[in-house]
């Protein structure tokens, strides 16, 4: 090293510079890879599938004919099965996540559910799907429902609810704590009168980027044996004559967004992928704003929140 | 006379509110205990989840290897289950699965790796502040969109380029696979790189090291364990991905290390199955299952690998 001279040693910054502004200049290339592929795959949906997208694409029903077939069933079998998920979903991954995080002793118990809940995330989606096709279709009776796709989707963003809020609620400093228990707060009031409130726009994100994903999942419900080609809504909820009518809806042959765009992507015709392109356009659109919502919510909480 | 008799009122009166005040006491202890009852339950709901796939699974694999033996499933070369002639040869369908793997993390480890590098140490706070919502907005894509994107997209494309390819591919679907892995690994990973304390860096740059030295041979050692986590995370993912495969790889069984040929993988044929009408309790209905259980073993091993590679690297600060 002794041997180089200035010269030399200028040449080798030089080189190193360089490599440095190639690397960055790989980097950017990189990047542009996924954001080109999101473009393309976009504005290859829009000019394949805009001109589909009227008034009649949601309002009709799958059909025979192209031109004729619309989205009708599958968006409102995806908001009943969005209904089911967020009823199951929300309430039972906060109040794990509050357990975890406020409640749990420091035991083997805790550890095995914490330790559980991360792996839970990684478990493929189709295996919730086998879950359900055995337990609530089968065990539980609930048939190929509304139900049992409500409560399989739950499962499936029941992990990403409950990191959500514990991240939320550790955010949340010790001192809040102390103050409610200093004034003869039990835990639970402590819990549901500073806690929970504190953490809202935390656990918002989770369940939102939560709903997206199980919106868009379709190797699950396909599983559990959903019917790709309905042409008729399920009962109305809540009309019904009691005991069984106002929930009858919760058993009904249901299909949903995703399973009518796989439905029209794998018919030879071109004229249903247009329709495929119609419906994977909505569908990006609707979990695309449910994530940009999420990341505008969690990008205001940072900027506002200063304990 | 009226005051004295005033405080007594008052005295019997905090008596009597002090009773209320423990009575009330006690139904407050019975309430807590029950609400702590409640969120236990809703945390044990991940415990019971993952006994329910056990259970469900094995339970089912269980009948199906009551008529089919362990080593014809493991051995055989035809996966047929469904024609007279049954076979049950798992590689067939575990050789689609890893091919269309190695494809998506062919593509999406090095370029995932390459967006962490890059948006860590390299890219301005403004370029960052864009691109990683972007890139999670890119894993917000439902699957479904990825597969008709790469059955009607990219393989005319690849066809253009390879004339003779089927219309049906291995190919075509571990791209695109990578493409929806990137954000997953390039996020996870860049988390990893940025929680490496400012220090190091200061002083490889004290050295007189480079950007690039400085994240290739400082940062990215520092944070290996982090990124061993997130190309398990990426690997977890593209072995239980199922729409884009079942659309773009076809649904036929097929054993090949030719990416360029159509296969059906795991995932591809449980959606082929379920899209049927397989009656309940058949060995077709348990093939599903065995196929199912085979899936989760390749996971829960890849799972245990990166646990160990991650023990392996930790480094603490």
């Amino acid at each position: 090293m002794a041997d180089l001279t200035v010269s030399q040693i200028r040449a080798l910054i030089v080189k190193h510079k360089r490599l440095d502004l190639i690397f960055a200049c790989i980097g950017v290339f990189a990047l542009m890879v996924g954001v080109l592929t999101f473009v393309a795959l976009f504005t290859g949906m829009v000019m394949d599938g805009a001109h589909r997208i009227s008034w009649d694409f949601f309002t009709n029903f799958p059909s025979r004919r192209a031109e004729h077939a619309g989205i009708l069933s599958a968006w409102v079998g995806s908001t009943l099965v969005m209904v089911v998920t967020a009823v199951t979903a929300i309430p039972v991954g906060i109040g794990g996540a509050v357990y975890l995080e406020e409640y749990a002793p420091k035991n083997w118990m805790t550890d095995i559910i914490e330790i559980n809940v991360t792996n839970l995330a990684g478990v493929p989606s189709i295996i919730y799907g086998l879950l359900a096709l055995g337990l609530f279709v089968y065990q539980f009776g609930f048939g190929q429902s509304i139900l049992s796709a409500g409560l399989t989707l739950a499962l499936l963003i029941l992990p990403i609810v409950i990191v959500a809020t514990r991240e939320a609620i550790r955010s949340i400093p010790a001192v809040i704590r102390e103050g409610a228990y200093a004034l003869g707060a039990t835990k639970w009031q402590t819990t549901a009168d500073h806690i929970l409130p504190y953490s809202i726009p935390g656990i918002l994100t989770g369940v939102i980027i939560g709903l997206a994903r199980a919106i868009g999942e379709t190797a699950p419900i396909i599983t559990i044996g959903a019917l790709t080609f309905i042409a008729f809504l399920p009962p109305a909820p809540f009309t019904g004559d009691p005991p069984a009518g106002p929930f009858d809806w919760l058993f009904a042959p249901f299909t949903v967004m995703p399973i009518q765009m796989f439905n029209w992507t794998s018919r030879p015709e071109a004229a249903f992928h247009q329709n495929a392109a119609a419906a994977g356009l909505v569908l990006v659109v609707m979990t695309l704003s449910m994530n940009a919502l999420a990341i505008y919510i969690r990008y205001r909480l940072r900027k506002n929140i200063k304990w | 006379m009226s005051s004295v008799a005033s405080t007594h009122t008052l005295t019997a009166l905090a008596e009597h509110t002090v009773s209320a005040r423990l009575a009330k006491k006690k139904t407050r202890h019975i309430r807590e205990r029950v609400i702590e009852g409640l969120l236990f339950l809703c945390a044990s709901v991940s415990i019971a989840i993952t006994l329910g796939i056990v259970v469900i699974l094995v339970s089912e694999s269980w009948q199906f290897f009551k008529h089919v033996s362990l080593f014809d499933f493991l051995t055989d070369s035809q996966w047929t289950p469904l024609f007279d002639d049954a076979h049950y040869g798992i590689m067939v369908l575990l050789s689609g699965t890893l091919v269309s793997s190695f494809v998506a993390l062919a593509v999406a480890i090095p370029l995932g790796t390459m967006i962490a590098i890059y948006l860590s140490e390299f890219a301005p706070f403004s370029v960052r502040e864009i691109a990683k919502p972007f890139l999670e907005l890119l894993g917000g894509v439902p699957t479904i969109v990825y597969g008709y994107f790469a059955l009607l997209y990219v393989t005319p494309a690849l066809q253009f380029i390879f004339p003779g390819l089927p219309g049906f591919n291995l190919l075509s679907a571990g791209l695109v696979m990578g493409i929806m892995i990137i954000p997953y690994i390039s996020s996870v990973s860049e988390d990893a790189m940025r929680s490496v304390p400012m220090a190091m860096r200061e002083g490889s740059y004290a050295m007189g090291a480079t950007r690039f030295q400085t994240s290739v041979r400082v940062v990215t050692p520092a944070a290996f364990s982090g990124i061993a986590a997130a190309y398990i995370l990426g690997i977890s993912r593209a072995v239980g991905e199922t729409m884009i495969v079942a659309v773009a790889a076809g649904m036929q069984p097929n054993l090949t290390w030719n990416p360029a040929e159509p296969a059906a993988t795991i995932t591809a044929y449980i959606v082929q199955v379920a899209l049927g009408d397989l009656p309940h309790g058949s060995i077709g209905y348990q093939t599903i299952f065995a196929a199912g259980l085979t899936l989760m073993l390749l996971t829960l091993f890849f799972n245990v690998v990166g646990h160990f590679l991650k023990r392996r690297y930790r480094q603490a600060y």
